[in-house]
């Protein structure tokens, strides 16, 4: 027997919100704003370790860690949020059209998303960048196509149960265009069970950027990556341990916050 | 029988279609091969030899066919990019054969890794969430954020954390020291724990979870009130009787991984700059050396189906009663 959490706050939510939230305000800040240059070298600061001055220390050429940290921080939040735009909304349309009508499409459709399904995805979005080439919008489109048919399984799952219910059946009765019944009558019912999906899906989004970035296939530079500064980092693993630790310590904040955050909102729905 | 067989087919019509895709998806690419191969100052008529030395000068249908003949015969291509000697590009088969190895062990000894840690662990933790106490409770609590945060971790950091601890800290391997497994097995094998570590250890994590959560559901049926009133011990109810029924679960979410397991490796082979088909593939793509890729994708594509085919057979011979449905 599960308790019934008091009231909709429970100390998951509070973790997740509290570490997303520190995560998400210093990529917005970093975005804008950075302590020191994010480029500016400096010979005599070369590995420094972490102090009041530098709290992430500084890397091979004297930048400052945590500034470069923000900037890739920023970066990485923008390309989930775009994957997860990308793909949740293609992944809404395909799966409320068969999961509504049903039919051949739906047959066709739900065949690929099981083949995409049982395939690595960075797999997947390493063949499709090796078609379409490096750079920052090729992995959002890339993993926004492999991102894609999470999201139909979901929402065509959910269309499927609504779509017989009686207030469905009503509405139906009275006439109302098939449209308004997707996506205005059904729509806003999944929104529960979708958001956990998206939640989900943003943190496979982040960690496969990541993934492509250290494997050099993703974010190229000039852009700042923390899968990027990874593998600068990896190289000076004996001199410098923060200078890798700062960049993975970061990626794993982002993902746990987010894990919490969306085991605590299952938890304040059921 | 009757469903192996439609299985096969299945499997069959699958690796058709992928290959057809993998195929098909590398002639629609933007940049010519032959200006790729020999530069842009190459003569035409040169150009032109090349391109029938390489079959481009015919359509795509007839191209695949030839392609797909030649993979079935065991030709599986020659690279663009490297070359045995002076004039003769480097067969893919040879370029793959002694890096195949490599990734199959890291693989391998990461599942070894996983089954021998996370099932004792599952268990224990079932163990300590039924039942009631202080430390129990703790155990089970510490369990849950133990493995919630090993799963946040990004396989690639959590190499260079093995790396960093127990390469720099401990001392137990030179990290980027590779040893071939030609000259030194052993030595191969000690090399690859670490690796395969990394791999394995959020995947022990989820594991060990859904053993947990398996034998908790296990133990609410009704068969273990009546074990427990025939009279067996707690011991003999969990492991002779929960423990067997949970694991068919887990049987089915190891095979669902596996394909989790071998991109791991491709990634994990990069950190630990190992030379498997992974290195081979990342390489290929940055240098747009076309036919490896394809046939690495066909390749992993084919070793993922066919485990997911094994798990199904599998499973059937650990639980009958899924055939009789």
């Amino acid at each position: 027997m599960k308790k019934p959490s008091g009231g909709k706050w429970n100390k998951y939510l509070v973790a997740g919100l509290f570490m997303t939230g520190l995560a998400v305000v210093l990529g917005i800040v970093g975005f804008f704003w950075t302590p020191y240059s994010t480029t500016a070298m400096s010979a005599s600061e070369k590995f420094a370790a972490p102090s009041l001055r530098h709290i992430f220390g500084t890397d091979n050429f004297g930048r400052d860690i945590f500034s470069r940290v923000m900037l890739g921080l920023s970066t990485t939040i923008v390309i989930g949020s775009l994957v997860v735009l990308f793909s949740a909304s293609i992944g809404i349309l395909l799966g409320a059209l068969t999961g509504y009508f049903g039919g051949i499409i739906d047959e066709i459709v739900m065949r690929i998303t099981d083949a995409v399904n049982g395939f690595p995805s960075i797999l997947l979005a390493l063949v499709l960048i090796s078609i379409l080439g490096n750079g920052k919008q090729n992995v959002i489109l890339a993993l926004g196509i492999v991102f894609v048919p999470s999201y139909v399984r979901i929402v065509r799952s959910e269309f499927i149960r609504l779509r017989d219910a009686d207030y469905i059946k009503r509405a139906r009765l009275m006439g109302v265009s098939r449209m308004r019944i997707l996506f205005v009558h059904i729509l806003p019912n999944i929104f529960s069970v979708f958001w956990v999906s998206v939640m989900i899906g943003f943190n496979n989004a982040i960690l496969a950027e990541s993934g492509m970035s250290y494997l050099g296939i993703g974010v190229q530079p000039p852009d700042a990556s923390l899968g990027k500064m990874l593998s600068d980092a990896q190289g000076y693993l004996q001199t410098a341990p923060w200078y890798a630790l700062a960049p993975g310590l970061t990626i794993v904040w982002v993902v746990l916050g987010f894990s919490l955050f969306s085991e605590g909102i299952r938890r304040t729905q059921s | 029988m009757k469903y192996f067989i439609k299985k096969i087919i299945t499997l069959i019509m699958t690796l058709f279609l992928v290959s057809v895709a993998a195929f098909l998806a590398f002639q629609i690419i933007p940049g010519d091969v032959v200006t790729t191969i020999l530069g842009t100052e190459a003569t035409p008529e040169r150009e032109e030899q090349l391109r029938e030395e390489l079959g481009l000068d015919k359509p795509p249908v007839v191209r695949y066919f030839n392609w797909a003949e030649d993979v079935l015969r065991g030709d599986l291509g020659r690279s663009y990019r490297y070359s045995k000697n002076m004039n003769e590009m480097m067969p893919v088969a040879e370029l793959i054969g002694d890096k195949l190895p490599v990734t199959l062990w890291l693989a391998a000894v990461a599942v070894f890794l996983i089954i021998l840690i996370s099932v004792p662990l599952g268990v224990l933790w079932a163990m300590s969430a039924s039942r009631s106490g202080r430390a129990a409770h703790f155990m089970d609590a510490f369990l849950g954020v133990i493995t919630q945060t090993t799963m946040a971790i990004p396989s690639f950091f959590l190499g260079i954390l093995v790396t960093y601890l127990f390469g720099i800290l401990f001392k137990l391997f030179v990290p980027g020291r590779y040893i071939s497994y030609q000259e030194d097995f052993a030595g191969f094998l000690g090399y690859l724990l670490f690796p395969a570590l990394s791999i394995a250890l959020p995947k022990i994590a989820m594991t060990a979870r859904f053993l947990r959560n398996s034998m908790l559901t296990e133990l609410k049926s009704d068969y273990v009130r009546t074990a427990y009133s025939k009279g067996c011990t707690r011991k003999r109810v969990m492991y002779g009787h929960v423990l067997r029924n949970a694991l068919m679960p887990v049987v089915t979410f190891l095979g669902m991984i596996i394909a989790e397991i071998v991109a791991g490796s491709i990634v994990i082979e990069q950190v630990f700059g190992l030379p498997g088909i992974g290195r081979l593939l990342i390489s290929s793509i940055n240098t747009r050396d076309f036919p490896v890729v394809e046939i690495l994708i066909l390749y992993i594509t084919f070793v993922v189906i066919l485990v997911y085919f094994l798990v199904d057979i599998l499973y059937r011979v650990i639980d009958p009663r899924i055939s009789e449905k």
